[in-house]
């Protein structure tokens, strides 16, 4: 017998009281520490400010929990800064732009119907591992143009690319990952087709070709940044879904406000916590010394329930007209994939409003993330569900 | 009915006309090269940034804090910036010729 539980649609602001007080917090990280800011308008200023909070530092080190100890590539265009950044966005934003296309949107209603068709018949199951998880390997290879057998593969890697149970950095399956990238490169070389290593393999980027190196720099990128964030975001819909099954009925009923209630899901959620910066010189944050050579991190998480910007930061509100989220990051490095992400989150969202009328939660396993005084719900390790269709 | 014109970063004149919804609504439905409108229309993203003639501007208004906010991290923001996600398309801009900013 199974009991529903309930509760899973909560996701609180971990970062409030500190916000407030002094607008920064701190964490360890492999003995790398962080300065976390807080705040939304000084989030925005930092990510801005490039020349002093750069990206292009050490392969891996603005990432948090730190890469630097798995990985030698530098992630492209994520790790580079201005200018040289300019010429690799000019070179991908057409690429990753596709989602708008309506031939990529017919092909990725086809994956949600399946994926949602699935959901109906199974009796009960695990949102993450048995909707999420296939649902965005199944769409990544559309932004890759590849084959959809490849979607397997992705799929019996898990769900974390670099994480195992027993670690949050798991050297061996980066390694699994790298390896498949460097496999499929080398394919790319013998057998040219239409896919993105492909097209990489044959662009310039800043008056010179893409080294293997680079576009092994930009898949790397293309397949860590999208895999956890979009699950997270899916799964945590769902659940927040199954405890306010009206507005997803009320999405059916004024499909007007989809771009809405999904900018607002994803303010809400903030699937990715943070991003790091390094320190290029001695600066101050809200009055807080920084020194050259430390990191910073861009809380996007606490930004995003700012109570100087968002009026009832903590509630969901299908009718924020205006929501300056930084979900996606702000500035230079917005997110790369951010249109892919988000044409997934709105057909899903629409799909499951014209089909689904229930979702019962029976079990759920929350994951939280332990960053330094701060525990943050950024998701679930599992979460089980019924559908009951229209 | 608004008949209004965006000139693109290319110099390209491309005008447009309609009756509701935002200006980036507009300009998107029609393909202006440079305006994104990635949120969709709710001062997220500052992928529809143009520039308003001197009279225009003070015709149309000044933008509140949150966009303000947005544009004034914009490397070619101006005085007479405005995110067309926040303008209405309505009468009060017939006739107007909006630059592209990006």
């Amino acid at each position: 017998m199974t009991s529903k539980v309930t509760g899973i649609s909560e996701f609180p602001d971990a970062f409030a009281q500190q916000r407030k007080v002094t607008g920064m917090g701190q964490m360890d990280d492999q003995n790398d520490p962080v300065n976390m800011i807080l705040g939304l308008k000084d989030v925005r200023k930092a990510a801005h400010n490039c020349a002093v909070f750069q990206s292009g530092a050490k392969p891996g080190r603005i990432v948090i929990p730190s890469e630097v100890a798995i990985r030698e590539t530098r992630q492209i265009p994520f790790e580079v800064d201005p200018p040289q950044h300019g010429g690799f966005r000019e070179l991908l934003n057409p690429w990753f732009k596709r989602p708008l296309d309506e031939c990529y949107q017919a092909r990725l209603q086809t994956i949600i119907d399946e994926t949602i068709e699935n959901a109906f018949k199974a009796e009960s199951f695990d949102v993450v591992s048995q909707f999420a998880l296939p649902l965005q390997s199944k769409a990544l290879t559309l932004l890759l143009n590849t084959s959809m057998d490849k979607a397997q593969t992705w799929i019996d890697w898990g769900t974390h690319v670099f994480r195992s149970e027993d670690s949050d950095l798991d050297g061996d399956k980066a390694n699994i990952l790298y390896n498949y990238i460097d496999e499929q490169i080398e394919n790319a070389i013998a057998i040219p087709g239409d896919d993105l290593y492909s097209v990489l393999l044959n662009s310039q980027a800043n008056g010179k070709k893409l080294s293997k190196e680079e576009v092994k720099g930009v898949m790397i990128l293309t397949f860590a940044g999208g895999r956890d964030t979009v699950i997270n975001a899916i799964t945590n819909s769902i659940a927040y879904f199954s405890e306010n099954i009206s507005d997803l009925k009320r999405i059916d009923d004024e499909p007007e406000i989809l771009n809405r209630a999904v900018e607002e899901l994803i303010r809400y959620f903030s699937p990715l916590t943070q991003m790091g910066r390094v320190a290029t010189q001695d600066t101050s944050v809200c009055e807080h010394a920084i020194k050259a050579d430390t990191r910073v991190s861009l809380c996007w998480a606490s930004a995003n329930r700012d109570e100087k910007v968002f009026k009832n930061p903590n509630n969901v509100d299908f009718d924020r007209k205006v929501n300056p989220h930084i979900s996606f990051g702000f500035s230079h490095h917005n997110c790369l994939g951010a249109t892919h992400a988000r044409q997934i989150l709105r057909q899903l969202v629409l799909s499951l409003a014209n089909k689904v009328a229930q979702i019962e939660a029976i079990k759920a396993d929350e994951n939280i993330e332990k960053l330094g005084e701060f525990s943050r719900k950024v998701g679930f390790n599992s979460l089980h569900v019924s559908f009951k269709s229209k | 009915m608004a008949k209004v014109i965006f000139i693109t970063k290319t110099n390209d004149a491309v005008e447009v006309e309609g009756d509701s919804g935002s200006l980036m609504e507009l300009a998107s439905a029609n393909g202006v090269a440079g305006i994104d409108g990635d949120c969709g229309g709710v001062c997220s993203c500052a992928t529809c940034h143009i520039y308003l003639t001197p009279d225009d501007f003070k015709k149309v208004g000044t933008p509140d804090e949150i966009e303000s906010d947005m544009l004034e991290l914009d490397d070619n923001v101006t005085q007479y910036s405005r995110l067309c996600c926040q303008i209405e398309v309505s009468e009060n801009i017939d006739g107007m010729t909006f630059r592209v900013a990006n």
